[in-house]
């Protein structure tokens, strides 16, 4: 139960991101759990599974995966709903759920504070969440958030007061294997050569991210 | 019946390597709804999706005193499908609407300055209800057209302040256009395990698809949204490959609304 510091600044010295920070089986009811923070911004996941599913919501050859994500205050509204949905696909597209048939695995996203960059912040969570646990993967993913200034620089990991004042947001999940885009979600608009750009540019940053996670892992391994 | 005119606006051919060609038909009919400030019906092949849109006149939010409203909502009732029951909103309709909230925020098709009458005091609320009549994939594609074509078509009556009571006073004689900046148009895509991409996917091939890309562009051939809710990896270069096609299937369609609007003018 270390919790483990990492300093992670990407090759490109124009974009950096933030302080990461991830403690890995802090909780002690679900299979898996993981708190992940950047910068000021921390979610906390807890994993279940593969569990008993409901008649209704079994499928017969491969598991059922469900999110929930609760938001820092009030309660979960139709952005929550379609976030959800996003997390829900992309943890469907690296999870072998055929090595689990008719099985429930259900991941709970809790906001425990938002200063920019939420969602990849989730999705680094959710992806640390799924290693605790154990759960058999065909790739790691991890999220990065961009924004497009309006000079048109490209800022990674933005904080919240970056995020309103750029002209686009745009956030990815890059898969481990070769680098690819899992997810894709976009706020405000930009140009073909900008989207490109960024992605080259959040591509960079998943080296980063990913070899964080692998200094994480090791670190809570060799203590056991 | 003013405004009434089902127009079949052609065929259209899902241009794709590998697939053989087939013809999908798209129907597209306005102001039917005559109790609706502006409406239209969109099929795209059997995928049919109504859109209506009503104003209302509201107090503008205290920190936005000169910005309107537009309100989206997508419904899918049990009656397009039956996978969908009855009952509170689906997490497919909730998305549905979260993203086409997104369409018209970062697209700026209606700007809401445009929608402010009095700094302060009244502006137009547009609630857009975009309901599936029925679904056979692809849903987000013909809910954005839908939508773009009822806004064009919307009136609104000309409203002003009486300067001694205080109160408005709608005309409903005088009607006015909304202001359109932007035309977004959606294109969604149906991935088979990173190698095959389908345009326009039907509920079947949504169903056996690994995963789905949605890209809406405006005429300038920027990218209001890309949208891949997971689902199989793809590269950059297929990516890109999506986003070119996006931007030619634009031009298709845009050429299409403006041929049917032009058609109806109003009387």
């Amino acid at each position: 139960m270390a919790a483990e510091v990492a300093e992670a600044e990407a090759a490109d010295g124009r974009c950096r991101l933030r302080r990461f920070s991830c403690e890995l089986g802090l909780l002690s009811r679900p299979d898996g759990s993981a708190a992940f923070l950047q910068g000021d911004t921390s979610v906390l996941a807890g994993l279940y599974g593969p569990a008993e599913a409901k008649i209704s919501k079994e499928l017969p050859d491969r598991a059922a995966l469900d999110v929930l994500l609760r938001p820092k205050v009030g309660l979960p509204g139709v952005l929550e709903r379609s976030r959800e949905q996003l997390l829900q696909q992309t943890c469907e597209a690296v999870v072998l759920g055929v090595l689990h048939p008719r099985t429930a695995i259900s991941l709970v996203l809790q906001v425990l504070s938002d200063a920019g960059s939420l969602l990849s912040c989730c999705l680094n969570a959710a992806c640390m969440a799924l290693l605790d646990a154990g759960l058999p993967l065909s790739a790691l993913f991890c999220g990065v958030t961009c924004a497009l200034q309006p000079d048109g620089a490209i800022l990674l990991d933005p904080t919240a007061r970056q995020e309103q004042e750029a002209r686009a947001v745009l956030t990815f999940a890059i898969a481990s294997a070769d680098r690819k885009v899992l997810m894709v979600t976009t706020k405000g608009s930009c140009s073909v050569q900008e989207m490109q750009q960024c992605l080259a540019a959040a591509q960079r940053a998943a080296d980063t991210i990913f070899q964080f996670y692998r200094d994480s892992v090791r670190r809570r391994y060799s203590k056991c | 019946m003013e405004g009434k005119h089902l127009v079949k606006i052609g065929c259209y051919l899902a241009p794709f390597e590998g697939k053989i060609d087939f013809t999908e038909q798209y129907f597209f009919s306005s102001g039917s709804i005559t109790t609706a400030d502006g409406s239209a019906l969109v099929k795209l092949g059997n995928t049919t999706v109504i859109c209506g849109v009503k104003a209302e006149l509201a107090a503008p939010a205290a920190d936005s005193a000169n910005k309107g409203y537009i309100v989206p909502n997508v419904e899918l009732p049990s009656l397009c499908a039956e996978r969908f029951r009855s009952g509170p909103p689906g997490e497919e309709a909730q998305a549905a609407s979260q993203f086409i909230a997104d369409v018209i925020e970062n697209s700026q098709m209606i700007v809401k300055e445009d929608l402010c009458i009095a700094n302060g005091k009244l502006a137009w609320v547009l609630y857009c209800d975009i309901i599936c009549l029925d679904y056979d994939g692809n849903l987000l594609d013909a809910s954005v057209f839908a939508l773009l074509a009822a806004l064009k078509n919307v009136q609104l009556p000309s409203v002003t302040i009486n300067e001694e009571t205080g109160l408005s006073e709608v005309n409903l004689k005088q009607k006015n256009p909304l202001i359109i900046r932007k035309h977004p148009v959606a294109t969604s895509f149906a991935i088979f395990d990173d190698t095959l991409l389908i345009v326009d996917p039907t509920a079947e091939e949504e169903d056996l698809a690994t995963g789905t890309v949605t890209i809406v562009t405006d005429e300038e051939g920027r990218l209001c949204s890309v949208h891949k809710p997971g689902g199989s990896p793809l590269t950059g270069a297929k990516l890109q490959d999506c986003i070119t096609r996006a931007i030619t299937r634009h031009k298709e369609v845009k050429k299409l609304i403006d041929k049917v609007i032009k058609s109806i003018t109003p009387k």
